[in-house]
């Protein structure tokens, strides 16, 4: 294993150097970038037709898995693509729960009453937490579904009923593409909304749009430049950027983190072992990260 | 590595949070109890009355005491508590608090508070100990029982070079020794400056005692105790802290703080 830090993208650039200090946090890409559906703010550009990284083999994630816990791992979370599209995803889900806190990051729309009883069950068996974030992009059908598609609001509000009736509370995620949940205020009132939808005991997570993948299109890329320079980064950030403890692996190799797998260069290795060294932090998405303090974990 | 004293049997609280009628509870308990000495894993300040109070107890009966995020923004007189939390609400109530218990704390505690180690070594008769704040690695990280995994706390030890890690920060007392390990886990000792976000007024610490067992060398004891709380609660609204908080204290359920628990934490409280 080299010292040595490995960049984040192929870009020329010269970023700054963060340091990993052990992986506390595993993603999984087990649907990679399958999607049913096509929001235009992904920025991993998901979708029905697009399996740059096809789902996973069942075994590759127990694995994987498997490795991680040698290495310590504290979290587990499930993305994709839609993580509820694998063929066999309770027992993905059931296997991680016997060893660590699992977090799903899904769409919410394949959430029937046996997959939710079925999660349910997995949950109460386990000593560990299970978490389901729901993705959602405003508190109406007229935010939302220009985003995530045609009739996607009250389909996924009804996936979000079925967890919450089956004992799992989910937390909403909202990308924060509409200017009005911003800032304190903006959560305070996604709180209300979701209380007067019949979630009483509201938890959610923003998180900033990144300008890659399809939201280049929609929102505008990065400005030519916009980079991190050695220099950047403050003290001990590799505690508050999740990269500095996180690795996400996908059916094609590991990658530092669940945003950029689709970037030139991203790539770091095919094992786990070999990527958990410090990073260079060349790629715009970063800049993000950075100023926003942002992490995916909860 | 520096001399560390050895002990068979200890008692070990956090998160006193201003409760001077808790700590003075839990003083006495630990005397019946027989610990041959008692430690403080810090947060000494913060949500409840006269921080002064818990202070002077604390320098008064010689406990050997870490430094809390609540202890180093206090001493240091930073500009916020660096408890972690995420949602706005939380941080408002936690100013409220921060700011009370800054301005309510002497300059002489301050300063000790200041100057607080940030770990302690022990041993337990044949265990290495290794006491920290929220973790060994990070002062504000909430170690939870259900988002702590087996192979996270194995990582924790052999990192630290420990047996045993007792921890506070979350407020939730819960420990779990290693099945495959005998003598060696984590001990998350709870808080007794509020209670458990279980309905129950009582608050918890903890009393390790070295057993020499083989298969168990280590027992622990979660110790649940029961304290004026009323007379508390009455001090906090004579002071005009947070009605919110006043509440935690007369029902036992948190009524902030909510978002940072994880899905199995939160599901088990009220709100
Ligand atoms: S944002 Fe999520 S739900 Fe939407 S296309 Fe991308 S992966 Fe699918
Ligand atoms: S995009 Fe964010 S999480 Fe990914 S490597 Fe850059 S800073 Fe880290
Ligand atoms: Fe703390």
């Amino acid at each position: 294993m080299s010292n040595s830090a490995i960049p984040v993208s192929s870009s020329a650039h010269r970023g700054p150097t963060l340091g990993f200090r052990g992986l506390d946090v595993l993603w999984l890409q087990v649907t990679g970038t399958v999607c049913n559906i096509a929001c235009t703010h992904c920025f991993i550009t998901c979708g029905p037709k697009n399996d740059s990284h096809p789902i996973m083999e069942t075994q590759s994630v127990l694995d994987a898995l498997e490795q991680a816990r040698g290495l310590g791992v504290k979290e587990i979370y499930f993305t994709g693509g839609e993580p509820f599209l694998h063929p066999e995803i309770l027992k993905l889900v059931e296997a991680t729960l016997v060893h660590a806190p699992l977090s799903i990051l899904t769409n919410a729309l394949l959430l029937d009453d046996e997959t939710c009883a079925g999660l349910a069950r997995l949950e109460r068996n386990s000593r560990y937490s299970l978490d389901l974030r729901v993705s959602v992009d405003g508190t109406t059908a007229e935010e939302n579904d220009p985003i995530r598609g045609r009739h996607t609001f009250r389909r996924i509000m009804e996936g979000a009923h079925r967890l919450y009736r089956h004992g799992l509370n989910p937390v909403f995620t909202v990308t924060t593409v509409h200017a009005q949940y911003e800032g304190n205020e903006g959560r305070v009132q996604f709180l209300e909304s979701l209380r007067e939808l019949g979630f009483d005991r509201p938890r959610v997570k923003f998180i900033p749009p990144f300008h890659i993948g399809r939201e280049e299109e929609r929102g505008g890329a990065y400005p030519p430049g916009f980079q991190l320079s050695p220099g950047d980064l403050f003290e001990g950030e590799e505690q508050y950027l999740q990269c500095g403890s996180c690795r996400t692996v996908t059916a094609k190799g590991v990658y530092p983190c669940p945003i950029l797998i689709e970037e030139d260069g991203a790539r770091m290795a095919s094992e786990i072992h070999d990527t958990l060294v410090p990073i260079e932090l060349n790629h715009p998405a970063c800049t993000t990260c950075h100023a926003e303090g942002f992490s995916c974990r909860t | 590595m520096p001399d560390v004293s050895d002990y068979e049997r200890i008692g070990v609280f956090g998160g006193v949070y201003s409760n001077h009628h808790a700590l003075r509870t839990v003083l006495a308990d630990a005397a019946s109890q027989g610990v041959e000495k008692l430690f403080c894993l810090g947060d000494i300040g913060g949500f409840g009355p006269h921080p002064d109070r818990s202070a002077e107890l604390l320098r008064q009966h010689e406990i050997s005491t870490i430094q809390g995020n609540y202890d180093d923004s206090v001493g240091n007189a930073l500009d916020d508590c660096q408890c972690g939390y995420t949602d706005p609400r939380d941080n408002a109530f936690a100013q409220i608090s921060y700011d009370y218990t800054l301005s309510n704390t002497d300059p002489q505690h301050r300063a000790w508070m200041r100057d607080l180690p940030m770990h302690l070594r022990l041993r337990l008769g044949g265990q290495d100990v290794l006491l920290a704040h929220g973790s060994p690695r990070q002062v504000n990280e909430f170690l939870w029982e259900s988002t702590t995994p087996d192979s996270f706390i194995e990582r924790l030890l052999g990192e630290h070079q420990t047996d045993l890690l007792l921890l506070t920060h979350t407020g939730l007392h819960w420990n779990r020794l290693l099945p495959q390990a005998p003598g060696r886990g984590l001990v998350n000792v709870g808080a007794i400056g509020r209670p458990a976000n279980d309905g129950d007024t009582a608050v918890w610490y903890s009393v390790l005692t070295w057993t020499g067992d083989v298969g168990a060398p280590v027992s622990v004891e979660a110790r649940r105790v029961e304290y004026d709380h009323e007379t508390l609660a009455s001090e906090m609204r004579a002071e005009r802290l947070p009605d919110e908080f006043v509440e935690t204290i007369l029902t036992g359920w948190w009524t902030t703080c909510l978002e940072i628990l994880p899905a199995k934490e939160r599901a088990r409280g009220q709100l």
